[in-house]
């Protein structure tokens, strides 16, 4: 490791980082309540933003791991690594790869739902995308159920993610949060 | 011997009635089987396509005397499927087709123009919903053996018919236009 290592992320992967925190909660708020609407313009509506959103998550995600792979994340600091059970390193590891591998597989899966179920998905309502799954009855009841495990999946580990940060910030209280907060880089 | 009854009397005069209508129409005959009417509709940018699982036709049509030709469609409404067991549940409902007071569309033809080889223009009316309007399909022939295909596509503002009342009247949410869309085959045309 050099000298150079940053402490704290990137400006940018700070700002994809809250900003997907955001759009990741609200689509999946959105997700839960449309999917128990009776047919009614709402739903149409949810629906479509839900899918629209799940795009756009895709997308910045895809340029988040980009940066990523371009842009070496901060270490840890050796004094809160050294602080770590070998499990909670591994653990630290697990959850951000899962966290990673599922910001695409949901949307993946998503889009693949509505492509099979007959719905191509129109980005904005002007845009069409392309249908990589066919219009198939049984092929989208077949993968709804693991939009929703994966998205469940995915909030499970937001969850985990979430706690294990507010642990080392007020429980070890040991500053690691910080490099995430936006502020002073 | 009895005398026969007013009843069978009357029996037998319909029978030969049906009898003549069936061998006059014999010559004409919609092939439900291999004909097909599609309408697509937008959902907020997203085309959605609906098909008719029952109608039928009546149809006098010469290729050699169009403008002598008359064709009548009805359309069972309550055979209209989005290929979903939710939409199809709204359509039968008031705000789209209202099936129980208006369970048939109908298309009733006037003036029949040839355009072009195998090509006509059959202007009509068109009753959806109760609302009736003008329009001009066009229509192209081709021959395959026996069975006469006619198909054309034409589009109709669905609010013209009051599809898609009160909530659903917002075109943002679900476009006017509704592409009509029809392959038809038939019997007993000919060559053409």
């Amino acid at each position: 490791m050099t000298a150079a290592a940053p402490s704290r992320y990137h400006g940018l992967a700070i700002a994809l980082h809250w900003l997907l925190a955001l759009a990741l909660a609200g689509v999946f708020g959105v997700g839960l309540y449309m999917a128990d609407l009776p047919f009614s313009p709402a739903r149409l509506k949810l629906y479509n933003w839900h899918k629209w959103a799940g795009v756009v998550i895709l997308a910045l995600s895809a340029l988040r791991l980009l940066w990523r792979l371009a842009h070496r994340p901060p270490a840890l600091p050796r004094r809160v690594e050294a602080a770590m059970p070998a499990w909670q390193r591994r653990a630290h590891h697990a959850t951000h790869g899962l966290l990673y591998a599922l910001f695409f597989t949901v949307p993946l899966v998503g889009w693949a739902y509505s492509s099979a179920a007959g719905f191509s998905i129109v980005l904005f309502g002007v845009l069409p995308l392309p249908d990589f799954v066919p219009a198939d009855k049984a092929l989208a009841a077949l993968i709804k159920p693991w939009h929703e495990l994966s998205a469940f999946a995915l909030a499970g580990l937001v969850l985990l993610h979430v706690a294990a940060a507010l642990k080392h910030h007020f429980v070890d209280r040991d500053g690691l949060l910080q490099r995430m907060l936006p502020g002073r880089g | 011997m009895h005398p026969s009854s007013p009843f069978l009397r009357s029996a037998s005069l319909a029978a030969a009635a049906l009898l003549l209508s069936l061998s006059a129409q014999a010559q004409q005959k919609l092939l439900p089987a291999q004909s097909d009417i599609a309408f697509a509709s937008k959902q907020m940018g997203v085309t959605v396509d609906g098909h008719f699982k029952k109608f039928d036709a009546q149809i006098a049509f010469d290729p050699a005397k169009p403008e002598a030709g008359k064709i009548a469609f009805a359309i069972d409404m309550a055979s209209a499927t989005l290929g979903a067991p939710e939409s199809d549940a709204e359509l039968p409902k008031a705000n789209w087709f209202n099936v129980p007071k208006f369970p048939q569309a109908t298309f009733q033809s006037g003036v029949i123009k040839k355009v072009g080889p195998d090509k006509y223009e059959v202007a009509g009316k068109l009753s959806i919903k109760g609302s009736v309007r003008d329009v001009v399909v066009p229509v192209t022939l081709s021959q395959s053996g026996a069975v006469t295909t006619a198909s054309g596509a034409f589009a109709i503002k669905r609010l013209a018919f009051k599809v898609g009342e009160n909530e659903w009247a917002d075109t943002s949410m679900v476009a006017d236009d509704v592409q009509v869309k029809f392959k038809l085959a038939l019997s007993g045309v000919g060559k053409s």
